[in-house]
């Protein structure tokens, strides 16, 4: 056990630290706190120096913040206790949606509550790790093929609603989290191998399925130069800002790429391209290796939780985190085809980043609420 | 949590889940080691790649045009210029599609077919990059109206150039001349990055002949833009060094009082200072307006100008051969003079005509009783034509043209206006070779009172009087003096240019000759008497008819019964004062009858212009000094 969780007196006691007090695991805090100054400064440039963008991200990140507190503060038996009706809340939102849901940008995604509007596919991507935890920790792990067929009923079900919306990229990351919650209460590898094997058979069939903007997506991605000025623009322009930063970078609010517009999106999903132009090599790794502590911290937390459920649920919220960041850094530098996914805490906006933060106050709740151990 | 069974392993299920949490950590730090690979190929390998793409997302390189040399006139008097004027311009490689563009435009403003057909040509000539104009010269309400649509249209801007105007319209476009749009023939000729930018170009008049001085140097700039292709910085590398200003020994004054002291006449009028050889009038009528050939002349106003029966485009100054006439006399009774056949005290009698031994053809004198006992003197006062039959027959056309040629009359006289013509002065050889014709004897009388084959320019016979007046000196004529460097706020007064001056065995020769043109308006016989009478100064001058059409031996003719085309052109040759000349002319006024009347009384009042306030002046100072 860390030091930092717990202090010792001379004589051997414990003593509860303002931190713990608060239920806050501080490394993670601070890891978090690093990349929220980190996005204001980066968003400070890239919004062309737009003081607007600035209150507004920081109001975001306030309540965000706030929100990952409050889930701190409750314990995990309790959550575990909701997560049925959490799940089932999702679901019949999900449906909702898809009945009375508003339109933006070609896609139905949102639910208009009179005083906000919601996603409640973001829901989802809490409630679909928490049902698999919830499901799978009742029994023995590694679970049956009874309890496998219905875990994957679990994800489907969702998966499916939202695939219809549609929105590919949020489908993929709430069937991943399920996913990982799956796999860390001990998929067979010879399963694993077979799904993989399932999901690249069934590849042509998604094709077929898929809207045509999606397509484009995926044949831009094989090769952005065939259309510069049309769907490959974003990507060669990304390209290009990241290169052309080379090791040491264009220096704070010097990015021609990203200050003369070059760069589209330079604010929210390819908020990377700017901060690798600006800062260069060098601050990528400063900003990977926050990212890369971030992900050992919550897997560490994972590894330290005392059941089965805060552990599978510790491990998939974990996961999730690293696929945002992932996802859309190969995006951004060209390794995947484009998905529309943020960066975690760096991307202006999105209720993306309220979910990620609940999911890192579970995780906070989980390694503070642990029952303590005699030395 | 607890059922009954199975069993949970409660430490084998930890194992299994830590095992799992290091595979997966490891399959993390893999994909964030293939992302920081990609990083190192993106930002290290590539970086170079990359910043050049980058730089030329942002900069691109842009002519800045210089500014054209202004001209002035010998006051300073403003006759060339720059004004500012509104282009609508275009970057094609900015645009996706170019013909919708140009519609769309077309309905914000008024675009003809012409203008798209020239920016097509324009735009295939220079690369996709630059910027070419659409439309020039918009009113203010059009620039408002695109200024408002801008948006719609990346690549598209309204450019603030400079546009060449001659404030004195009609009065220089046969001196200056104007600029145009680089034509196909030009862009061959020109060196293309110094015209980047660039596109007019001196076309005719000292507007061409100083084009390499006018134009200046282009200057270079990068320009850094956003991705919509708006210039938000302009970083200047080369400035552009504006064009060298031209300050002309012209007299707007004069040329204005010249020019309409032609009044509808077609014709031509030159006024040259002997002593330097600044060319002080100018004159070529009718005249048109350059303003119009500047930003494109349509095609209806062009066609009037083409089509007009004076034709206004000719500029007869510097391209109008015409025989002289008369006023060709002066030279011949020189070279008679010079070879020894004439002397004042040669006398030919004149009874109306002449002819040759042995034909009955007769060469009939303008006055039909004949003038009688003739000298030099008195043939040049009264312009008998008699006497200067005899004489073009002892001296022979072969004496004659060799004569001439020093005085300049075959070849173009070299003054610094493009376009230039030289007239002609036969010889025997000259007419077997271009005529494949051999030489009549009733063609050298012809050529003896200025007919025939003889052709001289207004610009020539200016430049040849000039020289008679100062006695042979030579100087080249020309219209610019001064030139004005504004980049390095220099200015070089040009020396007046001697030529090989013409050389008589005896100057007494010249005074002779000078003597007998004096009284050709100061003797009341002198055929330019009525200018000569009351001047108050001395003129030497000579009148001369030049026929246009040739009246049959049995003929008579009349000047009211024959078309106004067909009319005699209006010759005088003149200069004053005698004593120390300062001005020297030449007038044509075409179908304009007799020499004396008609072109006589023009000259009269340019030199009036120029003369009076000096001689004033010079009274003055007299007055003062034998005051003191």
């Amino acid at each position: 056990m860390s030091l930092l969780d717990i202090n010792v007196n001379e004589f051997g006691e414990r003593r509860q630290s303002l931190a713990e007090s608060l239920h806050i695991d501080l490394p993670l805090l601070v890891g978090l706190l690093a990349l929220a100054m980190i996005s204001l400064f980066i968003l400070y440039s890239a919004s062309g120096q737009d003081m607007t963008v600035i209150w507004r991200q920081t109001i975001r990140l306030v309540i965000a913040f706030t929100i990952m507190l409050v889930l701190a503060q409750i314990k995990s038996n309790t959550l575990k206790r909701w997560t049925p009706w959490l799940y089932a809340i999702g679901v019949i939102l999900l449906i909702a949606v898809l009945v009375v849901g508003q339109v933006g940008k070609g896609a139905q995604r949102w639910l208009d509550l009179g005083l906000f509007q919601f996603q409640p596919s973001e829901v989802m991507k809490l409630a679909v790790p928490l049902m698999v935890a919830w499901y799978l920790s009742e029994y023995p792990l590694p679970p049956d093929r009874k309890r496998l067929l219905m875990t994957i009923m679990v994800i489907a079900i969702p998966f499916i609603l939202i695939v219809k919306q549609p929105d590919l990229g949020t489908s993929l990351l709430v069937a991943g989290a399920g996913f990982f919650a799956l796999f860390f209460a001990g998929l067979q590898w010879r399963l694993l191998g077979l799904m993989t094997a399932i999901f690249a058979a069934s590849a042509p069939l998604a094709w077929y399925l898929m809207h045509d903007y999606q397509r484009q997506r995926v044949l831009t991605f094989l090769n952005p130069e065939q259309d510069p000025l049309g769907t490959g623009y974003h990507i060669i322009q990304s390209k290009i800002a990241i290169g052309s930063g080379g090791l040491y970078g264009k220096g704070w609010q010097n990015g021609t790429q990203s200050q003369l517009n070059f760069l589209p999106e330079r604010s929210t999903d390819f908020i990377f391209a700017a901060y690798a132009e600006e800062f260069g090599f060098i601050g990528i790794l400063v900003l990977l290796a926050i990212y890369l502590f971030i992900l050992i911290r919550g897997l560490l937390i994972a590894m330290q939780a005392q059941d089965t459920f805060t552990r599978l649920l510790a491990g998939s919220l974990t996961m999730t985190f690293f696929i945002y960041v992932f996802v859309n850094m190969g995006m951004v530098t060209g390794l995947l085809p484009v998905v529309g996914l943020p960066l975690p805490l760096m991307s202006y906006g999105g209720t993306s980043v309220v979910t990620l933060m609940s999911g890192f106050g579970i995780l906070m709740s989980i390694h503070t609420h642990r029952k303590l151990l005699p030395r | 949590m607890q059922s009954g069974i199975p069993l949970r392993d409660h430490f084998r299920e930890t194992r299994m889940f830590n095992i799992r949490v290091i595979v997966t950590l490891a399959i993390s730090l893999l994909l964030i080691l293939l992302i920081i690979v990609r990083l190192v190929y993106l930002q290290i390998i590539d970086h170079e790649l990359y910043t050049t793409l980058s730089e030329e997302n942002r900069f691109f390189i842009s002519a800045i045009p210089p500014t054209r040399g202004l001209i002035y006139d010998r006051n300073d008097v403003l006759l060339a210029q720059n004004l500012p004027t509104f282009n609508l311009e275009l970057i094609p490689e900015r645009i996706e599609n170019i013909d919708n563009t140009i519609a769309a435009l077309g309905e914000i403003i008024e675009i003809t077919v012409a203008d798209i057909k020239r920016f097509k040509e324009q735009m295939g000539q220079y690369n996709r990059f630059k910027s070419i104009p659409l439309r020039t010269r918009l009113s203010d309400e059009e620039v408002a109206r695109i200024a408002v649509n801008r948006y719609r249209f990346p690549g598209v801007d309204i450019a603030a150039r400079l546009i060449r105007h001659y404030p004195h319209g009609e009065l220089t476009s046969h001196t200056i001349g104007y600029v145009g749009r680089i034509n196909d023939k030009e862009t061959q000729r020109i060196n293309k990055s110094n015209y980047e930018g660039t596109n007019y170009i001196g076309k005719t008049g000292i507007e061409k002949y100083y084009e390499d001085i006018l134009h200046g140097h282009v200057g270079v700039q990068q320009v850094e833009t956003n991705a919509q292709g708006r210039s938000l910085r302009t970083f200047e590398q080369v400035p552009a060094e504006s064009g060298i200003n031209l300050h002309l020994s012209l007299d707007i004054e004069m040329q204005k009082i010249a020019q309409e002291a032609m009044g509808e006449e077609s014709g031509s009028i030159v006024a040259i200072d002997p002593n330097t050889g600044n060319v002080l009038v100018f004159v070529s009528t009718p005249a048109f307006d350059p303003n119009l050939f500047v930003a494109g002349i349509d095609h209806a106003t062009y066609k009037a100008y083409r089509d007009h029966p004076q034709n206004p485009l000719f500029n007869r100054t510097l391209r109008g051969q015409y025989p002289p006439g008369s006023t060709i006399k002066p030279f011949w009774g020189l070279a008679g003079l010079e070879f020894g056949v004439a002397t004042n005290e040669i006398k030919t009698f004149c009874r109306g005509w002449f002819s040759l031994p042995g034909h009955k053809h007769r060469y009939r004198d303008w006055k039909k009783t004949g003038h009688g006992k003739m000298d030099l003197h008195d043939a040049i006062v009264q312009s008998c034509d008699v006497y200067f039959y005899d004489l073009a027959l002892t001296l022979g056309i072969d004496r004659m043209a060799k004569f001439m040629a020093p005085f300049g009359f075959n070849s173009p006289t070299g003054i610094d206006i493009t376009g230039e013509l030289g007239g002609l002065m036969p010889t025997p050889r000259w007419k077997q070779k271009q005529r494949k014709q051999p030489w009549y004897l009733g063609e050298t009388l012809i050529a003896g009172i200025g007919q025939g084959y003889v052709l001289t320019t207004p610009l020539q016979l200016a430049s040849a009087t000039a020289t008679l007046s100062k006695s042979g000196q030579r100087m080249l004529p020309r219209v610019v003096t001064k030139l004005e460097n504004t980049n390095t706020a220099e200015i070089t007064e040009l020396a007046p240019i001697f030529q090989t001056p013409v050389t008589l065995s005896d100057p007494e020769y010249w005074l002779k000759m000078i003597d007998a043109m004096k009284d050709v308006t100061h003797h009341w016989r002198g055929t330019a008497y009525r200018i000569g009478k009351k001047s108050k100064y001395k003129i030497a001058g000579k009148t001369g008819t030049a026929q246009v059409f040739s009246v049959k031996q049995n003929e008579e003719y009349d000047e009211d019964k024959i078309a106004k085309t067909l009319r005699d052109h209006a010759l005088f040759i003149a200069f004053a004062p005698v004593e120390e000349p300062q001005i020297a002319i030449s007038i044509i006024v075409e179908h304009g009858g007799h020499g004396g009347s008609t072109a006589a009384p023009i000259a009269k009042k340019i030199m009036d212009y120029y003369l009076l306030p000096k001689l004033e002046k010079e009274e003055a100072t007299a007055v003062k000094q034998s005051a003191s």
